[in-house]
C-alpha cells in the first residue's frame, strides 16, 4: 500500500520536474517575447508618439502603409536579401568541402574562413564601408588602376542593396560553412566506402552519398539564412542608415526608423510595420517547423 | 580546532562586510543636507566633447559657488544617446534640468506636457525679459516660453582664403558674384563646394539658405509650418536656383556617402574651396591641418535683391521637465545661466555666440566676430530645417534634398512626394 503510494508520488514528481525547470524560461519568454508581440499589435491601431496620449485610429496605419512607397522599397529589398542571401548555403558547402581535407596548414585556412563569423557585424559593416569608398577604398583603387571612374556603391540607389548584401554574405557564408563542417564530421565512412566500391566518385558521390547525409546541416543553414535575411538590420544601420534617400531600407530598419530614430517616434506606424514583418517571419518559421515535424515523424 | 578556525574566519568576514557598509552609508546618514534647507539639482547634459563639456562644467561650478547649499548632480550623455534617452527619462525618472533643442524639436514634449512652462521666469527675470528678444520666438510655443538658451552659432559659407587669393576671387556679395567665383574656381580645376550628405542635414543647410535668400524668412517659416506646398512656385524657384548652383557651382562627387567630417578632406587638401556650414566646423578644419589664415567666412550672398537677410542660427537650450522634483532650484539655475557674464564665459570656451545680447563675445576669434555681426544684424533667425519642421517632415524633406542633389531630373517626383508627406504630417 505505502510502496504504491510512494511510487505514485515519485511519478507525479517526475511529471512536475520538467515544468519546474521550464518555469523560469517560460515566465521570461512570456513577459519579454509573447506579451510584446500582442502589445505591438495593439499599438499598431493607435497614433502615438511615445509620450503623449495614444489615439485610436483603427487600421489607418495599415492603410497608410499600403500607400507608402518606402514600405514597398523595403519589402523589395527584403526580398532581394532573402534570395541573394541564399547564396550563402551553397557557398558555405563549397568552402566546407574544400576545408574538409587533410593537408598541411588546414587549421590556418579554416581559421581564416572562420574569422568573419567571429567579428561583430558592426565591424564587418565598417570594413565594407571603407572597402567600397570610391575615394580611398580598395574598390576605388582597383577601378582607378584600370583608368575607370569608380562606382559609388553605397551612394548609388541601384547598387547599394547589392553592396550591403555582399557584405552580409561574408559572415553568413562562414556560418553555413561551420554548419557543414560539423555535418561532414558525421558523414558515415562506411557509406562512402560502399559508394566507392560501387564506383561512385566526384559529383555523383557528392550528390547521392554525401548530400543526403548533410540534410540536417542544410536544413539548419537554410533556416538561419532565411531568418538572418529577414532581420537584416545592423549592416544597414552601419553602412547607409537606409540611404541614399531610403533606397537601401529593409522592413526591420524601416520599423526602427519610424518608431525609434531621431526623426521617427511614430510608435503606431512602426508597430504596424513590425506586425507585417512578424507575419512574414511567422510564415517561414511555421513552414520550417512543419518540415521538422514531418522529419521527426518519419525518423 | 577546525571549528574555531571557521568561526574566526566567519567573524572576520562579518566585520569586514559591516565595516564596508558603515563606511559607505555613514556619510549619508550624517550628511547635513538632510537637516538644513539645502536643495538638490540634477542636470542632464548632452555633449561630452571637450570644449562643450568644459564650458558646461565651468558654468555649473560658478553656480555651485553662488549657491553653496545646493547639491548639484550632473549627468553627461553622448548627443545621440541623449536624443534616444530623453523620452524615457522624461517620463520615468526626470532630472531637474535637461538639455534639448528649441523650435519644433521641443514641440512634442511641450504638447505632451513634459516640459515646465517658464513664462513666469521669462517675465520676472531681468535678463530674460530684456536681453533675449531676438531668440525669444524660438523658445516660445502657444505664446509661452519653455526653456533658456545658453548658446547659438551662425551658419554661412566657409572658404579657403588662400585659394580665393590665388585666383583673385573676393568674397561674393551677390548671387552672380558667387556664380562667377564658381566659374573661376572650376576653370582652375577646383571644385567650388564640398558637402557630405550621408546624414542628410547638411543638404538642408544649403536648401535653407537658398530658400531664405530666394523667398525670405516668412516663406521659410510658412513652409516648415506646413502652410505652403513644396510644389508652390516660390519653392520651385528655390530649386531652380539650386539647379543653377549644381550646374555652375559643382559639389564634390560621392557626397551621398560622406559625413560632414569626411567632406572636410577635399576642403583641407585644396580640391574644394567652399563649404556651407555652421561655426562648429571651424575646429574640425583646424584639426584637418588648415591654419587660421587659410580659412575665412562670408554670409550666404543675396539672391533676390532687396530681400531682408535672415540667417540660420540654431540654439542650444535647457528645459525643466514637468516631473522635476526641484523646480525652484531649476529655475534658479536657468536664471543663473541667462546672466551675461556666464553666457560670455561659456561661449568663449565653446567658440559660439551668447544669446544674451548684453553678453560679450570673444573678440580674438575672427569667426565669432563675423558671426556676431552676421546674426545680430539679421532680420530673422531660422533654427534649421530639421528643427523648424516636424521630425517626420524633416526626414522626408532632407532625403528629397539629397536625392535632388544627385538626380536633379527627379525634381517633380520629389516635390509631389513631399506634398504627400506634408499633407499627412500636418493634418
Amino acid at each position: 500500500m505505502s510502496s504504491t503510494k510512494a511510487a505514485s508520488q515519485r511519478a507525479s514528481r517526475q511529471r512536475m520536474a520538467p515544468w519546474i525547470f521550464l518555469a523560469p524560461a517560460m515566465i521570461f519568454f512570456t513577459i519579454y517575447v509573447i506579451a510584446p508581440i500582442f502589445q505591438s499589435m495593439l499599438y499598431s491601431f493607435y497614433a502615438w508618439d511615445g509620450i503623449g496620449v495614444p489615439e485610436w485610429i483603427g487600421v489607418a496605419n495599415y492603410g497608410e502603409l499600403i500607400e507608402d512607397e518606402r514600405f514597398y522599397i523595403s519589402l523589395k529589398n527584403n526580398l532581394l536579401w532573402l534570395i541573394l542571401y541564399m547564396l550563402a548555403v551553397p557557398a558555405g558547402l563549397f568552402v566546407a568541402l574544400f576545408l574538409n581535407q587533410n593537408i598541411w596548414g588546414m587549421r590556418f585556412y579554416k581559421s581564416m574562413f572562420f574569422f568573419p563569423f567571429v567579428i561583430s557585424q558592426v565591424v564587418v559593416g565598417l570594413i565594407f564601408t571603407w572597402f567600397y569608398n570610391p575615394n580611398y577604398g580598395i574598390i576605388g583603387e582597383i577601378w582607378q588602376f584600370f583608368g575607370a571612374t569608380p562606382p559609388s556603391i553605397l551612394g548609388d540607389e541601384n547598387l547599394v542593396t547589392y553592396g550591403i548584401i555582399a557584405a552580409g554574405l561574408w559572415p553568413q557564408i562562414a556560418y553555413c560553412m561551420i554548419l557543414y563542417l560539423t555535418g561532414l564530421n558525421n558523414v558515415s565512412a562506411d557509406q562512402i566506402e560502399a559508394g566507392r566500391l560501387d564506383g561512385a566518385r566526384g559529383w555523383r558521390m557528392l550528390r547521392y552519398v554525401i548530400l543526403p547525409q548533410l540534410w540536417p546541416a542544410t536544413f539548419l543553414a537554410v533556416v538561419v539564412t532565411v531568418i538572418g535575411a529577414l532581420r537584416s538590420f545592423d549592416m544597414i544601420a552601419i553602412m547607409t542608415q537606409g540611404g541614399p534617400w531610403g533606397s537601401s531600407n529593409v522592413l526591420s530598419y524601416f520599423m526602427y526608423e519610424t518608431a525609434l530614430s531621431e526623426y521617427g517616434f511614430r510608435m503606431g506606424y512602426g508597430s504596424s510595420i513590425a506586425v507585417i514583418l512578424f507575419f512574414i517571419m511567422l510564415f517561414f518559421i511555421s513552414y520550417f517547423l512543419w518540415v521538422m515535424y514531418q522529419d521527426e515523424r518519419r525518423g | 580546532m577546525e571549528n574555531n578556525k571557521v568561526k574566526i574566519i566567519g567573524l572576520i568576514i562579518v566585520v569586514v562586510v559591516v565595516g564596508a557598509l558603515l563606511v559607505k552609508w555613514l556619510p549619508s546618514l550624517t550628511d547635513p543636507a538632510g537637516s538644513d534647507q539645502a536643495g538638490n539639482l540634477v542636470i542632464n547634459f548632452d555633449d561630452p566633447n571637450p570644449a562643450p563639456k568644459a564650458g558646461f562644467e565651468a558654468a555649473v561650478e560658478a553656480f555651485k559657488a553662488a549657491h553653496p547649499n545646493i547639491n548639484v548632480t550632473v549627468n553627461i550623455n553622448d548627443r545621440e544617446a541623449h536624443k534616444t534617452a530623453i523620452r524615457n527619462f522624461l517620463s520615468a525618472n526626470p532630472p531637474d534640468i535637461t538639455a534639448w533643442y528649441p523650435g519644433n524639436r521641443m514641440a512634442p514634449f511641450v504638447d505632451a506636457g513634459q516640459f515646465e512652462d517658464i513664462s513666469g521666469l521669462w517675465s520676472s527675470d531681468r535678463n530674460l525679459s530684456s536681453n533675449f528678444e531676438a531668440i525669444k520666438p524660438t523658445m516660445s510655443r502657444d505664446g509661452k516660453q519653455w526653456g533658456v538658451p545658453y548658446s547659438y552659432y551662425q551658419w554661412g559659407i566657409y572658404y579657403r582664403a588662400d585659394i580665393f587669393d590665388e585666383h583673385g576671387i573676393s568674397e561674393p556679395e551677390t548671387w552672380d558674384e558667387l556664380l562667377a567665383a564658381c566659374d573661376t574656381l572650376k576653370a582652375n580645376g577646383v571644385t567650388p563646394f564640398t558637402i557630405g550628405t550621408r546624414f542628410l542635414w547638411t543638404a538642408a543647410g544649403v536648401f535653407d539658405y537658398l530658400n531664405l535668400r530666394t523667398n525670405g524668412y516668412d516663406v521659410h517659416n510658412a513652409l516648415t509650418a506646413g502652410e505652403i506646398k513644396y510644389t508652390d512656385p516660390r519653392i520651385r524657384k528655390t530649386f531652380e536656383n539650386w539647379q543653377t548652383m549644381l550646374d555652375r557651382c559643382t559639389f564634390v562627387e560621392n557626397h551621398a556617402t560622406m559625413s560632414w567630417q569626411d567632406a572636410i578632406a577635399p576642403f583641407a587638401n585644396g580640391d574644394a574651396a567652399m563649404y556651407v556650414m555652421g561655426n562648429f566646423s571651424v575646429a574640425a578644419y583646424k584639426d584637418a591641418g588648415l591654419k587660421e589664415e587659410q580659412i575665412d567666412f562670408f554670409q550666404f550672398p543675396e539672391i533676390t535683391p532687396g530681400l531682408a537677410r535672415a540667417e540660420e542660427a540654431p540654439a542650444d537650450a535647457f528645459f525643466i521637465p514637468s516631473g522635476a522634483k526641484n523646480k525652484e532650484e531649476a529655475r534658479l539655475f536657468l536664471s543663473f545661466i541667462a546672466r551675461p557674464e556666464i553666457q560670455s564665459d561659456w561661449n568663449k570656451t565653446i567658440g559660439q555666440l551668447p544669446p544674451n545680447s548684453k553678453a560679450s563675445i570673444n573678440n580674438d576669434d575672427k569667426f565669432i566676430v563675423e558671426g556676431f555681426e552676421t546674426v545680430s544684424t539679421a532680420s530673422g533667425l531660422a533654427q534649421f530645417y530639421d528643427r523648424d519642421a516636424p521630425a517626420e517632415m524633416a526626414k522626408a524633406g532632407m532625403e528629397g534634398f539629397q536625392e535632388f542633389m544627385v538626380n536633379p531630373g527627379r525634381l517633380d517626383a520629389i516635390l509631389t512626394r513631399l506634398d504627400g508627406v506634408q499633407e499627412r504630417v500636418y493634418k
